[in-house]
């Protein structure tokens, strides 16, 4: 085996309060892909932000091609042959797609930038790397998709030693995957050395060849992806056994109460979101939305909330017809909403652990009646145990917190308002084996105690093993609904979702 | 001007309508005053609104680049006043000679650009603090060397206020008509053709997506607001050759025309987005709004202002209007 291209030698990183890397060593070699796994909060990020430059390291040094550098920034790292791909797509969205890939480096001649050339080297990358999508239209009009894809022409055209994709895959549909794995695949072949962060273990093990486990900051361990089982490697990165995912798979399927369902939309559907639909949902149930990337499931769980506005059909929540014209309609009758992307649309960095989990409830009560400070300790201290974040520390900022442990805080804020129906957009997003796994156990939990929730996921295991009923929605149109969810597989939902009824 | 040297289909784009539409309300106008006053459509008047407002022309130019960047630079005006000072200060009371003067003056501009671009980028002000701070610092320097205005007598200054290149035979432009079109040309030029110009709409459009691309973040916005800088300064030597007199009282508002130009023009306050040529057409606006009402006579020079709120209201709601259709995906 040739030498490693970028070698980490007890790098040590801390943060206030956080201990995000100790003493880890880490080898990346020419011509493989690299997964790099671990909890959320086990160093991940950390260790990249170091490798491109962002943070630097307290102690120890980082080598490439044998020799001792110092990245001092992203800039510097691109230079050195280091490009990133973040999970967040970092591009320009008001600039074109042409001009995101050679920005800063285009070519130009007597100082003056060649336009003519930068579209036709652009239009040539883009059909290299199969990506469909005009060079000249701005990036913000394309979809996430296609935003990743230009990320990673960029990024792999700066003639790229190493390439690290940070949750590159989380934003993109199965077909677009399977694209993103070929170029992967291409680029190995061609010496390119790549780190690759996923959450889904299924393209971990389809696309890796070796793997490095962190857990708390620390080295867990390197292995070969071929030698090592989901199991173990699981047990690597929690430190746990499986046995929290096995309990699971026991649902008590009496628990379903056959009362007056909880919410019951008759017809409602908003034009050029989601096509018109009915859907019931009982206390105790949980319902799952499953379908593609952009097939409506984010659009059906927002009108159920009023976070737009449907125009047709009716809403009945506890029985009684309700108009939802603004979510805090909805919150008065006792619906509570998880938005899918947790950073812009629903936690608040800047504000503490606790003043984020009490938000909600105090917003309910109105601003005249503010909680008492003990009652408040008394809430986030009881729900922060409930729901195991960590730091165990209210008064923390929530920007502190990793992924998965803001995910909790934003539950919490709404377990805290005790509501009736809870509707969770794509809340394992982004999010470890571990939380994920807890997040599941809590809906199940939640739905015994009687609450209904409307569960919305693009992974189609996690919709099966907690929903009691999935509705399956594709071309933002509800096409089928499967009551008895022990009979179905992943499969079988797929096949539903490639030959469903068009209209 | 319609896909900025990308060879293509033309595509109308939120950033191209709004300026179309700048220029639909410009060309309305125009013709309105035609109509109602004969005297309205000659050549000469078109050249005396770029006469009258060449300070403001280049100095709305500047603001571009920082607004683009998604700044702002409330210092302009004052940063003119202290230009036209300084120039009738060192040229009548210490008597240096021109060469020294202007690029002095030219280099104290980019000198207050780099100072509050310096601030803003690396202590993380709020551009609208830190400029502010410098507008009131330029203006306190005005009274420092006159609280009085004073007349510049020096031959230069009187000269060039009387200089007029022919163009045509009833036409004729001054001097600082061809500056302001030069600085336009040049800016469009940077915007469009170097990598500094593409950088100051990478950083508007997201800063942070910027940095990580590798882009010069820190030294691109400094820069910009030296080009603001370096504007302002020419602008306030602008309009001390076309009043040939500098007072610390000079061009007070000026920064609030300029940054209604500009979004006028179509650029968006947020940055990212909006062309140089906007700038222009919104100073052409502004300047044929005057003209109507000098024409008109009995109104007060303040409907110009009231014109302009109207207008501004107008244009943020358009941009509102086109932008919206983007903003949900």
């Amino acid at each position: 085996m040739p030498g490693a291209v970028l070698e980490m030698i007890g790098v040590s990183k801390g943060f206030p309060g956080v201990r995000a890397l100790a003493d880890v060593d880490f080898r990346l070699f020419p011509g493989e892909i690299h997964a790099l796994m671990g909890e959320n909060g086990a160093g991940k990020s950390t260790l990249i932000k170091v490798l491109t430059g962002v943070h630097s390291a307290d102690a120890g040094e980082v080598r490439l091609g044998g020799e001792r550098v110092t990245v001092t920034g992203p800039q510097h790292a691109q230079s050195l042959g280091i490009s990133t791909v973040y999970q967040e797509v970092n591009l320009c969205p008001n600039l074109t797609v042409a001009e995101n890939v050679f920005i800063g480096r285009e070519p130009s001649k007597a100082g003056a930038i060649r336009w003519r050339e930068i579209r036709r080297r652009a239009a040539e990358l883009l059909t290299r790397f199969g990506v469909d999508v005009d060079p000249g239209a701005r990036l913000g009009t394309c979809s996430l998709a296609i935003q990743q894809l230009v990320a990673i022409v960029r990024a792999v055209d700066i003639s790229a030693k190493v390439l690290i994709l940070d949750e590159p895959t989380s934003s993109l549909d199965r077909d677009e995957v399977e694209q993103l794995f070929t170029v992967m695949r291409r680029l190995r072949d061609d010496g390119v050395a790549i780190l690759f962060v996923s959450h889904f273990l299924d393209q971990v093990y389809e696309v890796s060849d070796r793997m490095t486990v962190l857990r708390n900051g620390a080295l867990v361990g390197e292995y070969e992806t071929a030698r090592l089982s989901r199991i173990d490697l699981v047990g690597h990165m929690t430190g746990r056994t499986l046995s929290t995912l096995e309990q699971l798979h026991v649902r008590d399927e009496t628990a379903r109460v056959q009362a007056e369902p909880v919410l019951k939309a008759d017809g409602v559907g908003r034009r050029g979101a989601i096509a018109p639909f009915d859907l019931e949902i009982h206390p105790g149930e949980v319902v799952g939305l499953a379908g593609l990337l952009g097939s409506g499931r984010t659009e059906a769980a927002r009108l159920m909330f009023g976070a737009d506005l449907a125009d047709s059909g009716t809403v009945a929540l506890g029985g009684a017809s309700v108009p939802l014209r603004s979510p805090n309609a909805a919150i008065q009758h006792g619906v509570a909403f998880c938005p899918e992307n947790r950073k812009s649309e629903g936690l608040i960095e800047d504000l503490t652990v606790g003043e984020n989990i009490v938000l909600a409830l105090q917003a309910a009560n109105g601003w005249l009646r503010p909680l008492s400070q003990a009652r408040r300790q008394e809430l986030v201290g009881r729900y922060m145990t409930a729901l195991r974040i960590t730091p165990a520390d209210p008064d923390m900022p929530a920007r502190n917190l990793s992924g998965g442990n803001q995910q909790k805080v934003l539950l919490a804020r709404w377990l805290i308002t005790q509501p009736k129906l809870l509707i969770l957009d794509e809340p394992t997003r982004g999010i470890d084996v571990g939380a994920k796994a807890e997040i599941q156990k809590l809906v199940v939990s939640l739905a015994e105690d009687g609450v209904a929730v409307l569960f919305v996921s693009a992974e189609l295991e996690e919709v099966l093993r907690i929903s009691h009923k999935i509705e399956i929605l594709r071309d933002r149109r509800l096409i089928a609904e499967i009551g008895d969810t022990g009979s179905v597989t992943p499969e079988g939902i797929l096949e539903i979702i490639a030959n469903g009824t068009t209209s | 001007m319609t896909t900025l040297g990308l060879k293509g289909p033309v595509r109308i784009r939120r950033e191209h309508a709004a300026v179309l539409v700048t220029f639909g309300l410009l060309v309305a106008m125009f013709a309105a005053g035609s109509i109602v006053y004969p005297a309205f459509g000659s050549a000469q008047v078109v050249v005396d609104l770029f006469i009258d407002n060449g300070f403001l022309l280049v100095i709305a130019i500047g603001m571009t680049f920082v607004i683009l960047t998604g700044g702002i630079d409330l210092s302009v005006g004052a940063v003119a006043a202290l230009s036209g000072m300084l120039c009738a200060f060192l040229l009548g009371q210490w008597h240096w000679p021109v060469a020294v003067v202007l690029p002095l003056v030219l280099l104290v501009g980019v000198g207050f650009g780099f100072g509050m671009g310096y601030v803003i980028h690396h202590f993380e002000i709020q551009p609208f603090i830190a400029t502010l701070a410098g507008m009131f610092l330029a203006r306190g320097l005005c009274f420092v060397i006159s609280v009085d205005q004073i007349s510049i007598t020096h031959p230069f200054f009187t000269e060039w206020a009387q200089t007029r290149i022919p163009l045509g035979e009833e036409t004729n432009v001054t001097p600082t008509v061809l500056i302001g079109l030069v600085v336009f040309a040049a800016a469009f030029w940077t915007l469009h053709y170097t990598r500094f110009g593409r950088a100051v709409y990478a950083i508007g459009g997201n800063d942070q997506s910027a940095l990580l691309m590798g882009l010069p973040v820190a030294r691109t916005r400094i820069r910009a607001y030296m080009v603001s800088g370096l504007c302002s300064a020419l602008g306030g030597i602008l309009f001390a050759f076309y009043t040939i007199s500098a007072s610390g009282l000079h061009e007070v508002g000026t920064e609030l025309d300029a940054i209604a130009a500009v979004v006028i023009g179509g650029t968006l306050l947020t940055g990212g987005s909006g062309y140089v040529v906007g700038t222009v057409l919104g100073v052409m606006l502004l300047g044929t709004i005057q003209t109507i009402l000098r024409f008109q006579g009995t109104l007060s020079s303040w409907w110009t202002r009231i014109a302009i709120g109207v207008l501004l209201l107008l244009f943020i709601l358009l941009q509102r209007l086109l932008g919206s259709s983007r903003t949900r995906r």
